[in-house]
């Protein structure tokens, strides 16, 4: 596969892993996506009922209670609304310039895109298997990307997150009060607040499997590529071809 | 060689720095003139609440419109947050109907005055069924009843500097709005909520509804409003009650 040379490190002594603009947004949004989890929980945490439409309280009917206390007493929200806001531009601003340059560099077409010949039930279905065996994952090489991290990349970039920003701008009178059909396609307020909800947590389990697979293929090469853009130092015995 | 590089990196560090302090110079301004710099634009958050505040009022520059709903929407529940006050003074301003209550309007106005509650009732009105939600999570959809601020603002003539328009309670609590929601058609000063009059627990006599925000903005229990052309020297100078405790000025959100 050809390499998106951005930084004279593709030479012989090595390879570039992940594009400098990568590394950056990659090491900005990890920060930011974790103070917005723990942020988000604690505004969660000052009502952890969820409701599907327009509205919802206690003394009506929910749709899932969360086995959650409700913290009104302990000042964790106040501090957690102002830090999950600010978090949400460093994510938003980072994401907007993560897609473009995605875009622009061909990045995406290159390493988000399946090649031809992996989508198909077999092969998807041999990288599958293969994530459950310890060789297969120790295998891997930082950047380059199997079918399935293809898919997966694919779909927090380009749904997960989005509809973490579409769920989230729902649930703001004034924004609604502008483009309504941003909380009405969602089904109401309410059905926006479950839906952000959940797609919070299906991107926290996509960060803690991506996490226990980059330790499982190599944790110390892993971070190597992700910090440096190289997987190997460089000029080392051994070079790896990358990317 | 070295004292040359040095100087150079002093001299663009210099005019880095320079350009630096003047682009967020600049950016103020502007920001300023087109009043897109929130009441509480300082400190750790000071950019996220600018870049939100700002995002949303130049977005809001579109037509905006609360949702309206219908009224079989109304919510059978509707959470009661925070009591009415507990003081005399309420309770016989309550046992006489409110006939003594008075609403004051000072500050930055042509003719500052007092409106009794029959005198609000007699101006025209508007009736509006929007969502509530409270920064909590809950919310409730209701009819509301009341007279425009915008109506009661012309009446007493706001002058040209006017920024702001603080709100005091007879519960001592105090917000503030900017001029693009006191003039918007739907922030009512409100009377009347699901049928002739304001439930106690929701405001009785009379509450603010800005329903482009969140409902810590929507003060309950009104006696007050003074127009102003800057948040300092009101509280902590944060335009509101809210920021010390962690809540956003503006809660467009």
């Amino acid at each position: 596969m050809s390499e998106i040379s951005t930084a004279p490190a593709s030479t012989a002594t090595g390879s570039t892993a992940h594009p400098l603009f990568v590394r950056v947004t990659h090491w900005t949004s990890a920060g930011a996506f974790a103070i917005l989890l723990l942020s988000g929980i604690a505004i969660l945490l000052a009502h952890p009922r969820l409701y599907w439409g327009e509205t919802g309280a206690v003394g009506g009917p929910s749709l899932i209670d969360l086995p959650l206390p409700f913290v009104l007493d302990i000042p964790i929200r106040g501090p957690g609304r102002y830090l999950h806001f600010l978090a949400a531009w460093i994510c938003v601003l980072t994401g907007v310039a993560y897609v473009v340059a995605g875009i622009v560099s061909g990045h995406f077409a290159q390493r988000f895109v399946p090649r031809r010949g992996e989508l198909t039930a077999r092969a998807v279905g041999d990288v599958v298997r293969g994530h459950f065996q310890p060789a297969y994952v120790r295998g891997t090489l930082p950047g380059n990307y199997n079918v399935l991290q293809r898919l997966t990349y694919s779909v927090v970039v380009f749904a997960l997150l989005p509809l973490m920003i579409c769920s989230g701008l729902a649930m703001s009178p004034a924004v609604t009060s502008v483009v309504p059909v941003v909380v009405t396609v969602f089904g109401g307020q309410q059905s926006a607040r479950t839906i952000h909800f959940f797609v919070a947590c299906a991107l926290t389990l996509f960060v803690l499997l991506h996490i226990v697979l980059v330790w499982q293929s190599g944790f110390t090469p892993q971070m190597r590529a992700m910090i440096l853009g190289r997987a190997r130092r460089s000029g080392s015995p051994i070079e790896t071809e990358a990317a | 060689m070295s004292g040359k590089v040095s100087r150079r990196r002093l001299l663009t560090t210099g005019i880095g720095a320079l350009v630096g302090v003047g682009g967020v110079r600049l950016a103020t301004t502007l920001l300023d003139r087109h009043g897109l710099i929130p009441a509480n634009c300082r400190g750790v958050y000071g950019l996220s609440e600018t870049l939100t505040y700002a995002g949303q009022r130049l977005l809001t520059r579109l037509p905006s419109m609360a949702r309206e709903f219908d009224r079989s929407q109304i919510s059978t529940v509707i959470p009661v947050n925070g009591p009415a006050p507990k003081t005399d003074a309420y309770r016989q301003l309550l046992a006489g109907g409110f006939a003594d209550w008075r609403l004051k309007i000072d500050g930055m106005v042509d003719r500052p005055r007092s409106f009794s509650l029959a005198e609000l009732k007699a101006l025209p009105s508007r009736h509006q069924i929007t969502h509530q939600a409270c920064e909590e999570g809950w919310s409730f959809i209701a009819e509301w009843t009341g007279v425009p601020l915008a109506d009661v603002l012309r009446h007493v003539g706001i002058r040209r500097e006017a920024k702001f328009a603080f709100f005091f309670t007879i519960d001592e609590w105090w917000d503030s709005i900017d001029m693009d929601d006191a003039f918007h058609p739907q922030t009512l000063l409100a009377y009347a909520m699901n049928g002739p009059d304001m439930p106690i627990d929701h405001g009785a006599p009379l509450r603010l509804k800005v329903p482009r925000q969140l409902g810590y903005k929507n003060l309950k229990y009104l006696n007050r409003i003074t127009i102003t052309d800057s948040a300092q020297g009101i509280g902590d100078g944060l335009g509101s009650g809210s920021p010390s405790a962690g809540y956003s000025w503006y809660a467009g959100i």
